[in-house]
């Protein structure tokens, strides 16, 4: 399987029926694509609207109607939509249950950084700061390096998103979660070994007895 | 007195190093003739606070594309290289605000708030020269609000009087600019007598609204 839609397909099965989702730009997207219909997960843009649905048919694209990213999507029946006061309120206040962002690096902890490189990179935080800082849950999905350089490290050097730690990292080698000890390994990607996963990552892991194989668990 | 006046008009009482407020996200929403009209009469030095610069060529890449303005708060410029460009030239000063907080400031501006209490951004560069309160052992950042000289405002309709409604997606900064300016010039879809918009489907009403960007006959 492709790296980024094994990441997305694991992410999917930690969406919730009934939850409200906001999925960032990018490899998050794919995410909306792999959720069975029935599970009714309400995905938010937060440009304003919840209950956004893939590309219309071309030819009934709608300008007025479009995810953060200024594509054409549609409206599932029940969708809402709303000014961008109202979608940071829904995002800061709470109301939103799971946010799946990209990542640069994330810390042994769980701080992230994905917004900026110094001197390289500036293309300001969008709405990444509100909605890792308000979220009730967190999910990073990334793939596991960067050309070679880590991305999982026992500090992060560039400029975080939030002082909130993530609740959970999933790349094309494993499922992490972040604990104030340390990143835990939960998952192990099918064919992978922990020694490949600790050579990949700059920051200690700790290996419980058993390690499943991602998405066995669920 | 009609508050309606030509897209050329409205321009013209724009002075060179105006602060702008636009509405738009990645150009959806945003009022594409005034844009044009400003890029036509060339009003340079000016402000623009805006969720982000769209791309080259686009909406508010327009007014970078011609060098019109000097200053940029936004919370996203990432789709518009030339703003980088700029911004790494040192032509362009551009102000980064994390979106919810840029939303929350313009609002507090349009709503009479002496600032934003915000957790968004404790922690990090942007707290960087800003006061962070502790209330009841929690971090909150205190956010300045946002007041601009024109509010340019796109709208699905407008009504005779300036009662204003927006369109799906295409709403995101609209009523919160429409409340922080001096001079509101919205730009709607359609204009259609008093009435038919009715009172609960007023979003944002009339009284805000200094001027209706007439419409062009599509006849010519």
């Amino acid at each position: 399987m492709d790296d980024k839609l094994l990441i997305a397909s694991r992410v999917a099965q930690e969406l919730k029926p009934g939850t409200l989702v906001n999925l960032g730009i990018g490899l998050p997207t794919l995410v909306a694509g792999l959720v069975p219909a029935d599970a009714h997960i309400f995905f938010q843009s937060e440009n304003g609207i919840i209950g956004m649905q893939s590309m219309p048919e071309h030819g009934l694209e709608d300008d007025d109607l479009t995810d953060a990213g200024g594509r054409p999507i549609s409206a599932l029946p029940g969708a809402a939509t709303f000014d961008s006061a109202m979608s940071f309120g829904l995002i800061r206040g709470g109301h939103l249950d799971v946010t799946v962002l990209g990542g640069l690096q994330v810390d042994r902890n769980g701080r992230l950084a994905n917004w900026m490189v110094p001197g390289k990179m500036v293309p300001g935080m969008g709405g990444a700061m509100d909605l890792v800082t308000g979220a009730r849950r967190v999910i990073v999905a990334m793939t596991h390096t960067a050309k070679g350089e880590h991305k999982i490290v026992d500090a992060c050097t560039l400029p975080l998103t939030s002082s909130r730690c993530v609740d959970l990292v999933v790349t094309e080698l494993a499922v992490l979660q972040p604990t104030p000890e340390g990143m835990v390994l939960k998952e192990l990607a099918p064919g992978v070994s922990v020694a490949q996963v600790q050579a990949a990552t700059g920051t200690p892991l700790i290996v419980p007895d058993h390690v499943p194989t991602m998405g066995a668990a669920a | 007195m009609s508050k309606t006046i030509t897209v050329t008009d409205a321009v013209s009482r724009i002075p060179d190093g105006a602060v702008l407020m636009i509405g738009g996200f990645m150009g959806v929403g945003s009022p594409h003739r005034l844009i044009d009209e400003i890029v036509r009469q060339g009003k340079k030095g000016l402000t623009v606070i805006a969720n982000d610069t769209a791309r080259p060529g686009v909406a508010i890449g327009k007014l970078i594309s011609a060098r019109l303005v000097s200053k940029v708060i936004a919370s996203h410029i990432g789709t518009n290289p030339e703003t980088q460009a700029q911004m790494i030239a040192g032509e362009l000063e551009v102000e980064l605000s994390p979106q919810g907080t840029l939303a929350e400031r313009v609002r507090a501006g349009g709503f009479g708030l002496g600032a934003v209490v915000t957790p968004t951004g404790v922690g990090t560069v942007v707290a960087d020269g800003k006061r962070t309160i502790d209330i009841d052992g929690k971090a909150f950042l205190l956010e300045m609000p946002l007041r601009a000289d024109f509010a340019l405002v796109n709208a699905r309709q407008a009504d005779h009087i300036g009662n204003l409604a927006y369109a799906l997606t295409a709403r995101n900064f609209n009523p919160l600019i429409a409340m922080a300016a001096d001079v509101v010039l919205a730009e709607p879809q359609e204009i259609v007598p008093v009435g038919v918009i009715p009172p609960d489907a007023v979003m944002t009403p009339s009284v805000v609204v200094t001027h209706i960007i007439a419409k062009e006959s599509a006849r010519g």
